[in-house]
């Protein structure tokens, strides 16, 4: 089987994430779909792993999911933050950069 | 299941199985996550795509990263996720008509450019090379060599990134950390702001949600004396997340007010 | 040449009168007038013992020089700072000194009243001091240096009632028009450079005999130039009636010791380049002539007293110039002329001074008359210095004028015949506007004001007046007696013989004193036979008009210097405004208008700009797509 499959898998995945980000307005939705694209990288990284046959690729996977941990943790906290104040999780709501 | 996953990874045809069964799931499911109008389903079509991550990593010979998949994303991160949507969830439910114009074309096309883009230039890049394969890699054990390079090449930036988890701790602590601006008033105080009001009514309490022997829940408002809805009876965050079933089923049209001696 | 210690002490002494007096400011109001009239006596006192000095050494052994400091050394050119007295210097020393005394002494009364009569000898001794370094610097460079000091505390004093604008002015208009002089002076200097590689008198003397005389000419056309700007000479004479707005005493100090003599002094000091080019020294006769036409015919029309005296200042450095560049018979009469003008002019001056001083400050003639009587002292030395400038034996102006006429029409072939004729003829209106002068204010029946009560000026005012009075008399004499002047300054001035003699000295005093006594005939019908009108008549003729408006010198500036300046300026501030301007405006527009049309992307939802960073991505992978093909 032809580890190429995974990469394109790992394509359309990440296509759909970036998508995902632009078109739906619920912030914790946007944020999975971000998740959705850091997935994807993953799974390219591990395919890479595998294709040139040595752990880096593992590693830095590794590394991707500790930092979107992180990254989590903040994004969530930021949202709440913001539904506090403003009593709506809609990106949209949240525009006051036009003025 | 693990060890079926290993030994799929190291022969081909049971891989290609698992491959043709599990990608075409995995990309319904994102495509279902992108579609679906509520944020639960999509945060239950997300954990599943990453569970099928899980299997895929399990199956290309890394299993450390697939149980760590499994824990960190599927265990925390989308617990996480579930426990915001239950704070936030007022408006989870999204309507997906757009409200910027142009931007949903826009994102389409871009989106459809960037995949035709990336499988092409994938395909490009892969065709005719030969997969090594991680057995090699792997012959003391796969945790063992990610250790071995985590804890000598990658060691600086294992370093930096535990900082950088400590600092994401105490800044979403931060953030999430409530400052209160007034007193918190005491019971004493609300009482006394209960008689003090304009009317009695207040100093009786909300009238309790449900109607008696027809629909007790605690999404139904319950009825006035004369037959009406009291919207004061459900709670204020049900109503606003639009999960208040409407009274007016339950509305008595006339009201008997003859009373029958009971023989 | 010998060296000495003690020059520039001539110098020093009035230089640090304007210095003291400057900058002890307020503290020295009561005594400053003092110090300053005694340090520029003392300048004096040098000055004469330099010159028992110098009449004790032999001939040849008369100029000495005093090496300053090193001012420029760069290479092969070295410029020190240093003076040079000889017999030429002495004279112009003696006068500026001597007369600029007197001024002094004059002023301290006639400024009594005003406030700022500290600051007013701040600049006469910081003139003195200018123009002594002027006549005493060794080498082009260092005669620059009093050459723009003369311009500066010229304008210091012309403008020295500058709380009026007319008067501010003025001294604007002298400094502007000397400074086009001073431009010819540093091209001068800069040709001199490359030509000869030295700018010192003795170094360029000695290269003059080996340059070329295209060179030659540029240099001397330049210092013309410069010549004519500090001397007030054709083109460069109009700030001249306008300095008449400084006090009195700085009139006839510009007039008679100093800055009008200084363009005389330097051609006559530049000798050995005029002499070598011919051209250059046909142009400083045709500038002198015409000057001393222009300036008297101006002198006719004039109706205030000091402006009159002005455009005789003007006709008679017209003919010191006519005199200098007649070559080397042509110098001594020169300095001659400028050294009796000195005293009469002074005089002159200091006399109308008086007179204005008695007459509450009144210039117009027209408003005088019959102030014989009131002011005897002023009328007699003003009539001194009257019959001198009309060149009435044995009066100083007969000996040094006279020479002058006798020089121009001895100066050979047609040319000769013209500048005689034109010598001639002005001499006749000198006699005639002079006589204008005298008869308009001293005698006729009187036409003053009301308020008018003439009264003969305090002894500090009439004291230097007389004396300048006698000099005015005796002066030509004693320095033509013997040939004394001639013989004196010859060793400096190549002679190159003796021209064929048109006429012999006697026809010449003849005919000039026929002319003169025309002219004083034709003014004694004209205004002492009728009744002078005290308001200037409108219905006179062209010429009359004319010459009231300075000849058109001012109307010719600015038609041909002033609007074109102003349109070409116009240009350039349209041009600036359209092209640089427009150019900034344009990249300011630019980025405006760009920015205005890109804010419609800035929707300030975060999903606009998410869309944004995907195309940006599309746009990357399509060039690694295109790349890597």
């Amino acid at each position: 089987m032809n580890a190429a499959n995974y990469l394109y898998l790992s394509a359309l995945l990440f296509t759909i994430g970036a998508v995902g980000v632009v078109v739906r307005r619920n912030a914790i939705v946007v944020f999975m779909c971000v998740e959705l694209m850091l997935n994807a990288a993953n799974l390219s990284f591990v395919t890479f792993s595998r294709i040139n046959g040595d752990l880096n690729g593992q590693v830095i996977a590794f590394f991707t999911m500790v930092v979107a941990a992180c990254e989590v943790v903040v994004g969530l906290a930021i949202i709440v933050t913001i539904y506090r104040s403003r009593r709506s999780a809609s990106v949209d709501d949240a525009s006051l950069l036009k003025r | 299941m693990i060890n079926l996953a290993i030994q799929v990874g190291q022969t081909a045809a049971p891989e290609a199985t698992l491959f043709w069964i599990l990608a075409p799931l995995t990309f319904v499911a994102a495509l279902g996550m992108l579609l679906v109008k509520k944020a639960v389903h999509s945060a239950i079509l997300m954990a599943f795509v990453m569970i099928a991550l899980a299997i895929f990593y399990i199956a290309q010979g890394a299993p450390f990263l697939g149980i760590v998949q499994v824990v960190v994303y599927t265990g925390a991160v989308m617990m996480l996720f579930l426990f915001i949507l239950m704070l936030v969830g007022v408006d989870s439910s999204d309507s997906l008509t757009e409200t910027i114009r142009g931007l949903r074309p826009i994102a389409i096309t871009a989106a459809l450019g960037f995949g035709g883009l990336m499988l092409s230039l994938l395909a490009r890049a892969t065709l005719g090379r030969t997969v090594v394969g991680v057995e090699a890699a792997n012959a003391q054990g796969n945790v063992q060599g990610i250790a071995h390079l985590l804890f000598s090449t990658f060691v600086w930036p294992f370093e930096v990134v535990s900082a950088l988890l400590i600092t994401a701790a105490l800044g979403a602590m931060v953030l999430a950390h409530h400052h209160r601006i007034q007193e918190r008033p005491t019971q004493r105080q609300l009482s006394i702001d209960r008689f003090r009001g304009e009317s009695l009514a207040s100093a009786a309490g909300l009238p309790a949600p449900g109607v008696f022997a027809r629909h007790n829940a605690v999404d139904v408002p319950a009825l006035l004396p004369d037959g009406t809805a009291a919207a004061a009876s459900v709670n204020a965050s049900l109503k606003a997340r639009g999960d208040v079933l409407d009274s007016s089923v339950f509305e008595l049209g006339r009201v008997d007010t003859s009373v029958e001696e009971e023989k | 040449m010998m060296t000495s210690t003690s020059l520039v002490y001539l110098i020093a002494l009035p230089l640090a009168g304007a210095a003291i007096l400057l900058l002890a400011g307020r503290h020295s109001d009561k005594w400053g007038h003092l110090l300053a009239t005694g340090l520029s006596g003392s300048s004096f006192l040098v000055g004469l013992y330099q010159l028992s000095l110098m009449l004790g050494r032999s001939n040849g052994q008369r100029p000495i020089t005093q090496k300053l400091f090193e001012w420029i050394s760069v290479g092969s050119f070295n410029i020190d700072a240093g003076l040079m007295l000889d017999q030429l210097s002495i004279c112009f020393v003696l006068l500026i000194t001597g007369v600029g005394t007197l001024i002094h002494i004059y002023s301290i009364s006639y400024m009594s009243h005003d406030p700022d009569r500290r600051r007013f000898f701040a600049f006469l001794n910081l003139f003195i001091a200018a123009m002594l370094l002027l006549v005493l610097g060794n080498s082009y460079l260092n005669l620059y240096v009093g050459w723009e000091g003369v311009g500066l505390a010229s304008y210091l004093l012309i403008g020295f009632w500058n709380q009026k604008p007319a008067y501010a002015t003025a001294s604007k208009k002298a400094f502007v028009m000397n400074r086009i002089g001073d431009m010819g002076l540093s091209f001068a200097i800069m040709i001199a450079f490359a030509t000869m590689g030295t700018v010192s008198f003795s170094g360029v003397k000695e290269a003059a005999g080996h340059t070329s005389t295209a060179a030659l000419t540029g240099i001397g056309i330049m210092l013309l130039v410069a010549a004519t700007g500090k001397s007030a000479q054709f083109p460069l004479q109009a700030w001249l009636g306008d300095a008449m707005a400084g006090p009195t005493p700085v009139s006839a100090l510009i007039h008679a010791a100093t800055m009008v003599t200084a363009g005389v002094y330097l051609i006559t000091r530049s000798n050995f380049i005029f002499d070598a080019a011919p051209t250059a020294q046909l142009l400083v006769v045709i500038v002198g002539a015409i000057t001393l036409m222009f300036g008297a015919l101006i002198g006719t029309a004039k109706d205030d007293i000091k402006k009159a005296l002005a455009a005789s200042t003007m006709s008679q450095i017209g003919y010191m110039i006519l005199g200098a560049g007649l070559g080397p018979v042509g110098y001594a009469f020169a300095i001659m002329h400028l050294l009796t003008h000195g005293f009469f002019k002074a005089g002159m001056f200091l006399g109308a001074g008086s007179v204005m001083h008695g007459m509450n400050d009144e210039v117009n003639m027209r408003k005088y008359g019959a102030l014989r009587k009131f002011m005897p002292i002023t009328f007699a030395t003003f009539g001194l210095g009257y019959l001198a400038i009309l060149g009435v034996p044995p009066f100083a102006g007969f000996y040094s004028k006279d020479m002058i006429i006798e020089t121009a029409f001895n100066s050979g072939g047609s040319k000769g015949v013209i500048l005689g004729c034109v010598t001639l003829l002005g001499a006749g209106i000198t006699a005639f506007y002079m006589t204008r002068v005298m008869i308009l204010t001293f005698t006729g029946k009187s036409r003053w004001d009301d308020q008018a009560h003439p009264h003969e000026s305090p002894w500090l005012m009439w004291l230097p007046m007389a004396i300048l009075a006698i000099g005015s008399v005796t002066s030509g004499y004693l320095l033509s007696h013997g040939d004394a002047l001639v013989n004196w300054l010859s060793p400096l001035f190549e002679s190159h013989g003796e021209h064929a003699e048109l006429l012999s000295p006697v026809v010449v005093s003849g005919l000039a004193l026929v002319m003169v006594a025309v002219g004083v005939a034709i003014a004694f019908l004209k205004y002492s036979r009728n009744e002078v009108a005290a308001v200037a008549p409108d219905d006179v003729s062209i010429f009359t008009r004319v010459a009231r408006q300075d000849l058109m010198q001012d109307r010719f500036n600015e038609a041909v210097f002033m609007r074109p300046g102003q349109v070409l300026t116009d240009v350039l501030v349209k041009s600036d405004e359209a092209v640089i301007d427009g150019a900034v405006r344009g990249v300011g527009r630019l980025a405006l208008g760009s920015g205005s049309s890109l804010r419609g992307i800035q929707t300030g939802f975060v999903r606009s700009y998410a869309a944004l960073i995907l195309i940006g991505a599309v746009v990357l992978v399509a060039a690694i797509w295109v790349v890597t093909q």
